[in-house]
């Protein structure tokens, strides 16, 4: 074999290697931590503006079911990523879990302190533990501030340190840690004269200075290229990996989430369709919709040309959720129990794994 | 093997040295030409004010010549219906004109901003009732209201400041309050709530900031109002009548026949150094605008295209 | 001849403090109509240049040389005026976000019959008329012509701008990252529309996108650009399983795919500045089989089997060898 195609699966960054691990081990995993992070039957509704004529008619007022009866628990060390098409809720319950918004019901349990019932001034020792990155690395950083001022911020509001030269070595650290190194390369940057994967890599190490318990991604890669990808998602693994974090991560990008989560859940309509571990999730999926999601993610292999299954139409509109499985509408298989019936989350007779769930009456 | 393992993140090619992000408005604005005429005008005011008491020729009270006497050598803008200095007198009025619309100015922005900033921020019934008080402000005829407040409380120096500042915040609070709400929905200020930092420090350290240059053309802008709005009243009678302002000046010179004696020097030179000073900081206002808001660049408006660059004497391969 | 030839195409943008950016670096690729082509690579690589360059909509700041022809006619060396006549009635582009943005005011049938209108295509009902046959052609009910924009889906917006893209009945439809910010099943959607265009149609389809999957699913035929060059073209499959540019390997290897094993990897560094003139070959610091002599030598894009290129010294070291798939 040539020099040149022998290098073809050769990790080009350490982290990376540790993904290759994760991928190797993904059947068997190390037994996970405690629970951290435990939600329950967590409702968001948020009330559809009324017109005057409405108002006037006393039109009965109306939500958008954004978050409708979502449970899930997340554990130490676990990186569980939340999939689904835009306007399924999944950003709704990040927003929730942060405490950004509050909850019509249900509870979010954050290391046996339920957060939900926290006002603002009690919570917000508590935004210490929960840190959360966001999609867009080019508007997430303040563009007045130095690359050392994004990071020392968060130390500022929680009184980390109290002077200048007892943080910067913090500041230091949390830049290395995240990647940046050497750090005296970076921290004197504005965020317009980084790369994106440089800024995203930023946002982390702002968040890692408080040592949080709980990450909360969203999207955190999707726009950024894909030669850096791989690098940032590494990096989460290795934080949860080495640092006992629980990542909680948005993506539309089943590969990703195959690649790098334990555990995957499928979000539709504001609910959790289908929830497991990774692989048995991507490999034996239970749920139609589940199904046609994987059917319709584009192989990387020009032969591998499987018959996507397309279904028509696009996501319902949060507001008038059909009755009965709110799927069905869409459903290939849909049977009159469907439309009626509202099935609950549970573990699918064909299914072998007994964390995997499914919200199907027929799977 | 000649695998590069070099980190990631690490592009040297990319990084030069570290800029320094205030240089890049300042070059902006150095760019403009109607940026540098307009503040060497309202700088060379201010020199002019500040010096004004080692360099005036003459008092700006007393005596020192003819009754509407024509500029000369000894008086190169000639005297007023007192025979006192013009160039003397323009240049102490100017102090106090100045000074009337710095001060109302600040009054101004101080209202203006901290509305702007409260009422975008807050939203909610915070943002109604302070949008409704801006709103009555906003359709009261100005110059009726000050005429009746200067009337009310009686012609001085400070209420003239009050006035002036009570009536320009409105304009201001608008337009900051419009930035401050689109501020909000930003990325990095929710990141910076996600943090735990309280309302006081995400407008302190995030909104404040990024307001700033917003705030600091609205101000030179309103110093052109508020200089404009003191000559009006003064001109109306409504300055405390003791001052020399520029409006002063100008309303002695309307009231004493200036015009029929043919004096015209008792009004143009006058007339002349507001308008300077309403331009000068016009025109330094819309700069710092045109440079905070690319939108308003007129772009692609000339017929220039793109250019085909004919190969000439280079061959196919020769990239 | 094909029915689109660019040969040695190369853009340059004016820098305000004065030099010039190469962006498009001599890329050379020839299209039939029915053929579906990718054109991938990191941002910032020069494909939604070279495709802008193909249609003369480049901004007053660049310039262009080299040889674009359709139908065996030179269409760029007369400047805009030499475009003018093919661009939108041979030629015609899907801008990346355009189904943001439709004007908002008018109504979407209106919009789809202006380019008709404009290029004396057809006018007035005759225009109409075919815009709702547009409309249908790619999965939107006539009817929907009188519809705003507002009251479609973000799919049926990127629809009707594919529909306003074909109103002059183009040989060939440049798509610029067409399914960028779609969800997945939309995404789907317009992957399966385009093809079926292409097919029925015989439409030749260049698609720009940085989503090598969705290439590899949708084109026969593929250039993967870097720092302005085609570093390797060649049948998809030929890319995917025997790459003979170790970028090319790197991109795959740095996509994850659903079901593979292997480790996700991320290529170091950035992309080189085009700022300046760049000796030896331009990929060498991120590479990871690079040699000393890419510091120095240029690489060709030479070819290595049929309708496969690619542009790396290692190929030219082993030429005498044999080459191994895989």
């Amino acid at each position: 074999m040539s020099e040149f195609m022998a290098a073809r699966p050769a990790p080009s960054v350490p982290a990376a290697g540790a993904a290759d691990q994760v991928a190797a081990e993904a059947a068997v995993r190390q037994a996970p931590g405690d629970v951290l992070l435990d939600v329950r039957d967590l409702r968001t509704y948020y009330p559809v503006r009324r017109g005057l004529v409405q108002s006037v008619a006393r039109a009965p007022r109306r939500h958008v079911h954004a978050v409708d009866g979502v449970s899930f628990s997340l554990r130490r060390g676990e990186m569980v990523a939340l999939v689904g098409e835009s306007g399924c809720g999944k950003t709704s319950t990040l927003q929730t879990i942060l405490g950004m918004v509050k909850p019509t019901s249900g509870t979010v349990t954050l290391d046996g302190t339920d957060i939900t019932a926290l006002s603002e001034r009690q919570m917000r020792p508590l935004r210490r533990t929960i840190q959360m990155i966001y999609q867009d690395p080019y508007e997430s950083l303040d563009p007045r501030f130095r690359v050392r001022d994004t990071i020392e911020e968060p130390m500022l509001v929680h009184g980390i340190g109290s002077s200048r030269s007892e943080r910067l070595p913090l500041i230091a650290a949390a830049l290395e840690q995240a990647g940046l190194t050497p750090a005296e390369l970076f921290i004197d940057r504005y965020p317009h004269e980084l790369s994106g994967g440089q800024r995203q890599r930023v946002a982390i190490a702002a968040s890692l200075v408080l040592s949080p318990a709980l990450l909360l991604a969203d999207e955190p890669v999707s726009m950024l290229d894909v030669s850096v990808r791989a690098g940032v998602l590494a990096l989460l693994d290795s934080l949860r990996r080495d640092a006992d974090m629980a990542i909680l991560m948005i993506t539309h990008d089943l590969s990703t989430a195959a690649h790098f989560a334990d555990r995957i859940a499928v979000m539709y309509l504001g609910r959790i369709v289908e929830q497991g571990r990774a692989a048995d999730v991507v490999r034996d999926p239970q749920h139609p919709y589940t199904k046609a999601l994987l059917s319709v993610v584009p192989k990387r292999d020009p032969r591998d040309r499987t018959v996507p299954q397309i279904l028509t139409g696009e996501t319902p509109n949060p507001v008038d959720v059909p009755a009965g499985c709110r799927f069905h509408p869409r459903c290939p298989i849909a049977t009159d129990r469907c439309r009626t019936e509202d099935p609950a989350l549970r573990q699918p007779d064909a299914a072998a794994a007994g964390d995997h769930l499914a919200a199907c009456h027929l799977a | 093997m000649t695998a590069v393992t070099q980190d990631p993140a690490l592009a040297a090619e990319g990084l030069g040295v570290p800029a320094h992000r205030r240089g890049v408005f300042w070059t902006a604005l150095r760019q403009r030409k109607s940026a540098m005429v307009g503040l060497f005008i309202i700088i060379f005011f201010i020199v002019l004010a500040v010096i004004a008491p080692f360099i005036s020729p003459y008092s700006a009270t007393a005596q020192t010549c003819a009754v509407y006497a024509p500029p000369s050598a000894q008086h190169w803008l000639g005297c007023d219906d007192g025979g006192i200095d013009m160039l003397s007198e323009l240049m102490q009025g100017g102090r106090i004109s100045l000074v009337v619309g710095f001060a109302a100015t600040l009054v101004a922005m101080v209202i203006g901003g901290g509305v702007g900033i409260l009422s975008g921020y807050f939203g909610g019934w915070i943002d109604s009732a302070l949008m409704r008080i801006t709103d009555y402000l906003l359709v009261i005829p100005s110059l009726v209201f000050a005429i009746v407040i200067a009337d009310i409380w009686g012609a001085n120096l400070l209420h003239v400041i009050i006035v002036i500042g009570i009536l320009q915040w409105t304009s201001t609070a608008r337009i900051i309050r419009a930035q401050v709400m689109s501020l909000r929905e930003r990325v990095f200020v929710k990141r910076a709530r996600a943090i735990g930092s309280g309302n006081g420090r995400i407008i302190w350290r995030h909104i404040l900031p990024q307001v700033a240059p917003l705030l600091i053309a609205n101000t030179v802008l309103t110093v052109a109002i508020a200089i404009y709005m003191e000559t009006v009243l003064a001109f109306l009678g409504l300055e405390d009548p003791t001052v020399t302002t520029w409006g002063t000046i100008l309303q002695h010179a309307f009231d004493r026949t200036a015009i029929s004696s043919g004096a015209w020097w008792a009004i143009v030179p006058d007339g002349f150094a507001i308008a300077a000073i309403i331009v000068g900081c016009f025109l330094l206002g819309q700069a710092i605008e045109d440079s905070l808001n690319p939108r308003l660049k007129v772009a692609h408006l000339s017929i220039r295209r793109w250019r085909f660059r004919p190969l000439v004497g280079r061959g196919k391969d020769a990239i | 001849m094909s029915l689109l030839e660019v040969s040695d195409l190369n853009v340059w943008f004016d820098l305000p403090g004065g030099g010039q950016v190469h962006a498009v670096q001599g890329v050379s690729f020839a299209l039939d109509g029915g053929q579906r082509f990718g054109l991938v690579g990191e941002s910032g690589c020069g494909k939604t240049t070279t495709i802008l360059a193909l249609m003369g909509l480049l901004p007053p700041n660049a310039e262009v040389s080299g040889d674009v022809r359709i139908d065996g006619r030179s269409v760029l060396a007369g400047g805009e005026d030499s475009i003018r006549p093919h661009r939108w009635k041979d030629i015609a582009m899907v801008f990346q976000g355009a189904m943001n943005a439709l004007n908002p005011v008018k109504k979407v049938g209106w919009q789809i019959a202006e380019p008709m209108a404009l290029h004396g295509v057809a006018e007035g009902s005759a225009a109409r008329k075919r815009a709702g046959e547009l409309l249908e052609l790619v999965g939107i009910p006539a009817s929907a012509a009188e519809r705003y924009p507002h009251e479609f889906s973000g799919g049926m917006r990127q629809r009707a701008s594919i529909a306003m893209a074909l109103a002059c009945q183009p040989k060939i439809l440049l798509a610029d990252e067409p399914t960028t910010a779609l969800d997945v099943m939309v995404q789907a959607q317009i992957l399966e529309l385009l093809t079926s265009l292409s097919d029925e149609l015989g439409l030749a389809l260049i698609l720009v996108t940085h989503d090598l999957p969705v290439v590899a699913q949708m084109c026969d035929q593929a250039a993967v650009m870097y720092a302005g060059k085609i570093v390797e073209d060649g049948p998809m499959e030929t890319l995917f399983h025997a790459p003979r540019h170790p970028y090319t390997r790197l991109l795959f290897a740095a996509t994850p795919d659903l079901y593979g094993r292997e480790a996700v990897v991320s290529i170091p560094g950035a992309p080189p500045r085009l700022d300046r003139e760049i000796t030896g070959c331009s990929f060498r610091q991120r590479c990871d089989v690079a040699m000393e002599s890419c510091a120095t030598e240029h690489p060709d894009l030479i070819t290595i089997g049929a309708g496969h290129r690619a542009a790396c010294l290692r190929n030219t070291a082993q030429r005498e060898e044999t080459a191994e798939v895989r």
